[in-house]
């Protein structure tokens, strides 16, 4: 803390400090969490914190399902980018019964993966723009990021809760519109990206407005268990894609950008820089797309295909089995972690052999840094307080689980 | 927008009546101002929706309303927990009459697949709905064809609506007190 | 220097911690730990401080119920990770639910605050020395801790899931 932030909290007069509610409803949390506020004046002198407005108890339901009914739970984390969290799932339950993936696999699983870091850093970076005060910047990348979820569509049928894939690969391969739509994405979508980036990334207001908003050291991140974008923008280069490479992501060539401060500004062009690796890392992943099936050699989880359900045996009996949750599943302990929208998203997954898990608990990024949020704050105006509520990222799907 | 010849009126030369329910109506059904209460997943739906690809400034509704008072359609979107019922509960009080709730998505409807010892089982346990939009999360399209039975409702209201026994005895039934003018005290 | 491995990180938390090590496997890869509760803080920082091990970042901390199991009804574990090996290891702590127990560890990790108040809130695990030790994620006036086995998962008021609709009559109709 500075001599400044000291004094200016020392000074305060407690006839002068008022309490504000910020939240549960306020149009700038993006979401229903509430933190109650004192200021003097327009500074903010402590705050504290209130969560669990939308707890759905995941983990508790992920204990009375079996292991391929878990997949739409993992939707509904961090919703803006769904495909990450399904992946990271049947990751999860592929390292537990232990299978070998195709790599064509991998690398769609790669490219639907980046597809959805754009999404989601995309809803972040326009909505720090909407809260410095440029609606222009939400309405603009927003056209873009429908034709993300048209790509998911082509692959899953939906839009926001993907339900992308199956333990052991995908549903369907690529379709030709998906191909389609994929490399003209990869055409349109740089230009349009480097327009927004430049309605904001060098404008004079936007830098004033979220440079040194809401900093926190490398230190102070690390001790509060980051990861993720805000863990980089303090510059930590900590990335799970780097660290411990899950779905060949060690065939791919990207940088892991970083920050100085851990402020606003770092957050968001951090973000940004991310949202350029990825599209390399989907360039790449596409170019060399290998030749193979779209599903690994798994009948006791993968579904076989109805038509065949309807006039094969084995078929039935395989259907059958995965539905009724008969299928035999290895006694253990697993845990696995993808790099999610916010961090690192991990699967501590405790099987007794039974249908369900005997424990399931996730590694919920947003939660765990969002406990920082006071001491980021403190001492900064009310305004301030907003952006940097923005530009963490706080999913309240995956806050409060 | 609404046109002036979709009302039932008398026409003469260089005079048009019409009552003035129905041109109050027509009026209110083009400028609902609506209150995103958007907790979770269908909230980024909603977002879509309100984004420039589906463009609910269409129908006059582009005009955010996050404060109760000026709020005249409360957009339920998201889940609903048991914790945050009261809340929802206090939002809805504050709205000023004339006012309607919009049901965005299944958890808002009826719990949905989270039938959980927290969630709350559809928001209708404590305040009254309009429409339900089914879905999880429900396209854009969906919320739209909410949206415009939500202005069929409107165009359809009588104004003395809530000096009616019948809207008296609805808000008994979710122990909402309502004064004179049907406002939540 | 060379990276550590499972082996040479058992090999010291066994030689420093000698007979406070009760149990240890190798799960998926992963080292697993377990450890008298009591020593379970005292453990965890002096991992934080060793120079070869170093293990600076503290992944998630679970709670884990198993009733069948008398005298160790209860489970915390950590997940550690140790950046500079790239090793991720487990330490697990029983408790008996007669006393719920442990040391809390948010002043070697800041960020364990709200990792072991929400392990408070689903199983009721006491983590003495925590500085705020609430209910986080439930109601505060919520009564029993909701991951523990023996609660249900369903919500109680609904009426439209009863057997009598799908011809399961057990009692009177």
């Amino acid at each position: 803390m500075s001599q400044d932030l000291k004094d200016v909290i020392q000074a305060a007069d407690p006839a002068n400090v008022a309490t504000i509610n910020f939240g549960p409803t306020h149009p700038s949390t993006h979401g229903i969490f509430q933190n109650i506020l004192k200021v003097d004046g327009e500074k903010i002198i402590s705050s504290e914190q209130t969560v669990g407005y939308i707890h759905r108890a995941f983990e508790k339901l992920a204990e009375r399902r079996p292991y391929n009914q878990i997949t739409p739970i993992t939707d509904r984390l961090n919703y803006c980018s769904s495909p990450i969290n399904n992946i990271g799932w049947e990751m999860t339950v592929e390292k537990l019964i232990g299978v070998d993936i195709p790599k064509r696999v991998q690398y769609m699983r790669v490219i639907i993966m980046e597809l959805a870091r754009i999404a989601d850093h995309l809803i972040c970076n326009s909505v720090i723009g909407v809260d410095a005060g440029a609606l222009t910047s939400f309405f603009y990348p927003f056209s873009e990021r429908e034709k993300i979820y048209e790509l998911y569509e082509e692959l899953s049928g939906a839009r926001l809760t993907t339900n992308m894939g199956r333990i052991g690969g995908f549903e369907r391969d690529f379709t030709p519109v998906f191909h389609e739509k994929l490399k003209s994405f990869l055409k349109t979508f740089p230009k349009a990206f480097e327009e927004f980036d430049s309605m904001l990334a060098r404008n004079r207001i936007f830098m004033d407005r979220t440079k040194g908003a809401g900093p926190i050291s490398a230190e102070r991140a690390l001790s509060y268990s980051f990861s993720g974008p805000n863990l980089r923008a303090a510059g930590v280069d900590y990335d799970v894609r780097a660290m411990n490479p899950y779905s060949s992501y060690e065939d791919f060539d990207f940088i892991i950008p970083v920050g100085v401060n851990g402020d606003t500004y770092d957050r968001f062009m951090v973000r940004q820089e991310e949202i350029r690796q990825s599209l390399r890392i989907i360039t790449q992943a596409y170019n060399n797309l290998p030749e193979g099936d779209y599903k690994a050699d798994l009948p006791d989880f993968y579904l076989p295909a109805k038509a065949d359900v309807y006039n094969n045996m084995e078929a039935l009996i395989y259907h059958f089995k995965i539905i009724m949750g008969e299928t035999e599943l290895p006694v253990g302990e697993v845990y696995h972690a993808v790099e999610g929208g916010n961090g690192e998203l991990g699967y501590y997954l405790i099987s007794d052999g039974g249908r369900t898990p005997y424990r399931l608990q996730f590694r919920r990024p947003c939660f765990i840094y969002y406990q920082a949020y006071p001491e980021m704050i403190k001492g900064l105006p009310i305004s301030d307080a907003v952006l940097t509520l923005s530009s963490i990222n706080v999913i309240a799907g995956e806050l409060d689980a | 927008m609404g046109k002036i010849e979709d009302l039932e009126t008398i026409n003469g030369e260089g005079y048009q009546l019409t009552t003035l329910d129905k041109a109050i109506a027509l009026a209110r059904a083009n400028s609902v101002w609506p209150l995103p209460f958007a907790t979770s997943c269908c909230g980024i739906e909603f977002m879509a929706t309100m984004g420039s690809a589906y463009d609910l400034s269409r129908f006059g509704m582009e005009r955010m309303s996050f404060t109760p008072r000026q709020a005249d359609l409360l957009i339920v979107a998201g889940t609903i927990s048991k914790k945050l019922g009261p809340v929802l509960k206090r939002v809805y009080e504050q709205m000023a009459e004339p006012k309607w709730v919009l049901s965005v998505g299944a958890c808002a409807c009826s719990g949905g697949i989270f039938d959980t010892y927290s969630v709350l089982q559809g928001i209708d346990r404590i305040i009254p709905v309009d429409v339900y939009v089914p879905g999880c999360p429900p396209r854009p399209e969906q919320i739209i064809e909410g949206v415009m039975n939500i202005h069929e409702l409107v165009k359809k209201e009588s104004n003395r609506r809530r000096y009616s026994e019948e809207y008296k005895h609805l808000m008994d039934t979710y122990q909402i007190d309502i004064d004179q003018h049907g406002e939540a005290k | 220097m060379e990276k550590q491995n499972n082996q040479e990180y058992l090999t010291a938390i066994q030689a420093a911690f000698g007979a406070d090590v009760l149990a240890h496997e190798e799960a998926f890869g992963m080292l697993n730990v377990e450890l008298t509760p009591a020593r379970i803080h005292d453990a965890i920082a002096w991992l934080q401080q060793h120079q070869d091990l170093s293990v600076n970042y503290l992944t998630n901390i679970a709670g884990i119920h198993y009733p069948e199991s008398e005298g160790r009804e209860f489970a915390v574990v950590y997940q550690l990770h140790s950046w500079k090996n790239n090793l991720r290891l487990r330490i697990k702590g029983y408790l008996p639910k007669e006393n719920l127990h442990i040391a809390s560890i948010t002043d070697l990790f800041a960020g364990a605050n709200w990792m072991e108040r929400e392990t408070y809130d689903f199983f009721g695990i006491i983590f003495d020395g925590h500085p705020d030790l609430r209910r986080i994620l439930n109601m505060d006036d919520m009564d029993y801790f909701p991951m523990r086995k023996e609660y249900v998962l369903e919500d109680a008021t609904r009426e439209d899931k009863d057997d009598r609709f799908f011809g399961r009559n057990n009692n009177e109709l």
